[in-house]
């Protein structure tokens, strides 16, 4: 914070300073200290936020109703501006098809597969500079200011969610931004659940083209769609015996 | 850490002889000084001499908010800045961009910027998206 | 034994500064290969959403790994209190403090941000065994640091016990910590086991040792200084208890895996049908890094030829990278399992085995670390006084007798001294 700058001997800086800490201390009720984040109220004119563990957010997909259609990756896309450049192995994915094969029965079964936004997240575990993180309200993800490329949440990650940005991003999203040399994963379109809107794969499911197979809301609230789907018939959970508890759960697989 | 260090002391020397021998340089005229364009509306969100010195602590504190906290739309956010201070940038084949407003600082100060790697310098007309 | 003298290598011929410039060009070659990768992005080398670490990983690891093992000799004589590896010490520790820079070295020229080294330094998660790690190799280099220091100050020598103990502790700890980036892994088949820690540290030895008699055996050659059999015996034999030890903890390792049905996958992997990796683990860790050096080491007729040792210490360490290679990108290249019992496809290469070519500018990173590494140790025999100016057995082994000399190679002497006079001189 403002503190950590070394005192300047000019005046002006000096009056400048004393301005700005006295303004922040008011604002935060609260001494500034090196190193300590300012834990401040939201400002007044700040549209969203601070989020809390009132809620977690979640998605139900019922793979029932999932076939070989791709809306749900092409809105991610879209939305969040991750195209390929044609390079399949080192592309970005942060949602993708997946098609299972029994091989007993035979039988085959299409669902959508992602960043399963665990409560114990592995990811989190593992990061050496606490990039990974869960926010309160469930949705994990990728501080990039922090992330130093280093890639071991993706050895960590059970879903193989997270990709690594292989190469010079340009023309990103304002509200997405993406770099090379960190790594990043579905975010359950965080912009867009900040502001009270549904994630973009949800929603381009639940559009003229998708199958409505996703629910997503708040797994919190029992009377929520999502709680109140998920408590109407079994539904799976990706690896559940590592014992994650993710917050993206599935029925039918 | 103790070679670290020495590294970091080294440098330190390097740069305070560069500033020595410099700084004069600079002040008899020969390095431009920065001229900003104005801004988009009759004021910053903060004074200007507050913005000069302090925005990137501004910037700082914001990102945190907004990344952990969710709080988006509040007064120092990155987005804003670029919605004020955009202007027709060669760089970007004309597009309103940022980079020129900052540049110009940060070069007469040779401060490199970490931001335009991952956040997109271009105002929201030039940047096409579904949603805001 | 007698108190043997140190002294810096003279340092002046062209020999000498012709190795030196082989290894600054390594280094430079590393870093023209760490700035090519940073330039582009990561996606111009092998590495993939797949292959994460790939590898500049491998040698990264072996290097980290071979790091504490190099200090074992100095262990020996501080912390087991046998004082005819005294002579040894500092070089033993110098070469620890080397590999280690090396490997470091590598693992953060990798980094998709290695201009966040700072954030590295200042910013942790205490959950991660990687923000451990951090602490635990820039504290190897202080304690391993102020070891050095304690043992070629002979004002200092009186601390030299416990804080070669210390060192000792240290080092055991951070090969747990290395083991331990693997061993919690749970997610993946390949990994996940207790059993990796130890396995680490066994391996640490193994390759320690085998590093460390190279360079004995090379620069008391080239430098003409007396190096007798003694010495050389004795690091044949740790060679081979460690390559034993090694191969050991690799069976008890698959063994477990191969009781487990779920983990028969993996197991099916790395020792059947895995491909590259499949001959690299029985070709060349298991038998040209394991088996053959072992019945170098142990055959009486090779046993006592120095480049036969030097044989066996050199495919011990080609054995040890493809052990890394194996263990870290085959680990990788075996798909996640995350549907038991079915089949899986996707865009994202799900149920398939990844592929991976090592690009040259990985390679070239890697072999910079171990040139890294090497310049270190080359510099400093240079600058300070690391070597003993003899290695003769007239000066290490006090039974010498000129006479009876060849017979005593294979005889064990390895008991402590028993003259507290001995120890004060």
């Amino acid at each position: 914070m403002t503190e950590t700058r070394e005192p300047r001997s000019h005046d002006a800086v000096d009056r400048v300073r004393r301005r700005v800490l006295a303004a922040a201390a008011t604002f935060a009720g609260a001494a500034l200290a090196p190193g300590v984040r300012l834990i401040s109220p939201a400002p007044a004119e700040a549209a969203t936020g601070p989020v809390t563990d009132k809620v977690r957010w979640g998605i139900l997909i019922d793979t029932n109703r999932c076939d070989d259609c791709d809306v749900c990756v092409e809105a991610c896309k879209t939305e969040n501006g991750w195209h390929g450049h044609g390079r399949p192995r080192t592309d970005p994915q942060w949602i993708r098809k997946v098609t299972l094969h029994d091989r007993q029965t035979g039988a085959t079964h299409d669902l959508p597969l992602m960043c399963v936004h665990c409560q114990y997240p592995p990811c989190e575990d593992v990061c050496p500079t606490g990039a990974s993180f869960r926010r309160a309200d469930g949705i994990v993800l990728v501080d990039k200011h922090t992330c130093i490329g280093c890639r071991y949440c993706m050895m960590a990650c059970p879903y193989k969610a997270r990709s690594f940005v292989h190469e010079d991003v340009t023309d990103q999203k304002s509200y997405m931004p993406r770099g090379k040399g960190t790594v990043e994963s579905c975010t359950m379109c965080v912009h867009r659940v900040d502001s009270g809107r549904i994630p973009a794969c949800v929603e381009a499911c639940g559009g003229t083209d998708g199958k409505g197979a996703m629910v997503f809301g708040d797994l919190n609230d029992p009377e929520s769609d999502i709680s109140r789907e998920a408590g109407r018939h079994m539904v799976t959970r990706i690896r559940a015996d590592l014992g994650l508890d993710p917050g993206v759960l599935y029925r039918g697989i | 850490m103790t070679g670290a260090g020495r590294f970091i002391l080294a440098i330190a020397a390097v740069a305070a002889v560069w500033a020595a021998v410099a700084a004069p340089a600079a002040a008899e005229g020969r390095v431009p000084l920065p001229v900003l364009a104005a801004g988009k509306g009759d004021k910053c969100v903060e004074p200007t001499d507050i913005m000069r010195r302090y925005h990137m602590e501004y910037l700082k504190h914001q990102r945190d908010e907004t990344v952990h906290g969710g709080i988006r739309g509040a007064k120092h956010s990155l987005v804003d800045c670029i919605e004020c201070h955009a202007v027709p940038d060669t760089a970007a084949n004309g597009v309103r961009t940022i980079r020129p407003f900052c540049d110009q600082c940060h070069e007469y100060a040779a401060v490199t910027m970490d931001c335009f790697g991952c956040h997109t310098p271009k105002a929201a007309d030039a940047t096409e998206g579904p949603t805001q | 034994m007698r108190e043997i003298p140190f002294s810096p290598l003279p340092g002046r011929s062209a020999e000498y500064y012709t190795l030196l410039g082989w290894f600054a060009l390594m280094v430079a070659g590393g870093l023209g290969g760490a700035w090519y990768m940073e330039h582009h992005g990561h996606w111009v080398t092998g590495m993939s959403n797949e292959i994460v670490w790939g590898t500049p990983h491998v040698f990264a690891v072996f290097l980290i790994v071979a790091a504490s093992g190099a200090l074992n000799v100095a262990s020996i004589a501080s912390v087991f209190g046998r004082v005819h590896y005294k002579p040894l010490s500092p070089l033993s520790a110098l070469v620890s403090l080397a590999l280690l820079a090396g490997g470091l070295a590598v693992l953060v020229l990798d980094l998709g941000r290695p201009d966040r080294l700072i954030v590295a330094m200042t910013t942790y998660n205490f959950k991660s065994i990687f923000a451990w790690n951090i602490y635990l190799y820039t504290g190897f280099f202080v304690v391993v640091g102020i070891y050095i220091w304690m043992m070629m100050e002979w004002r200092m020598n009186k601390y030299k016990s416990p804080v070669g103990v210390f060192a000792f502790l240290w080092r055991l700890t951070l090969t747990t910590g290395t083991g331990s980036i693997f061993g919690f892994l749970v997610a993946r088949q390949a990994y996940d086991a207790a059993i990796m820690a130890p396995m680490f540290i066994i391996l640490s030895f193994t390759y320690g040792i085998a590093i460390f008699y190279l360079v004995v055996v090379s620069t008391y050659t080239w430098s003409e200084r007396p190096l007798g059999d003694f010495v050389i015996r004795r690091m044949r034999n740790m060679l081979r208890i460690f390559v034993a030890a090694g191969l050991y903890f690799v069976i008890v390792f698959n063994l477990t895996n191969l009781y487990a049905t779920e983990h028969h996958g993996v197991v099916r992997f790395i020792l059947l049908d895995g491909g590259v990796y499949t001959t690299l683990f029985w070709v060349v860790q298991v038998f040209l890094g394991g088996i053959v050096p072992l019945v170098i080491l142990f055959q009486p007729g090779l046993g006592h030829n120095r480049q036969a040792i030097g044989l066996a210490a050199a495919l011990v360490l080609v054995g040890g990278v493809c052990q890394m290679y194996v263990t870290i990108i085959g680990g990788q290249a075996y798909p996640l399992v995350l549907f038991p019992g079915m089949d899986v496809s996707s865009s994202f290469f799900d149920g398939v085995v990844a592929s991976y070519t090592p690009s040259l500018p990985e390679l070239l990173l890697g072999l910079g670390g171990i040139g890294l590494a090497l310049l270190i140790v080359t510099l400093a025999v240079k600058l300070l006084p690391f070597l003993p100016d003899s290695l003769a057995d007239a000066d290490m082994d006090r039974r010498f007798h000129p006479d009876e000399h060849a017979a005593h190679f294979d005889e064990d002497d390895e008991e402590e001294e028993p003259q507290p006079a001995t120890k004060a001189a």
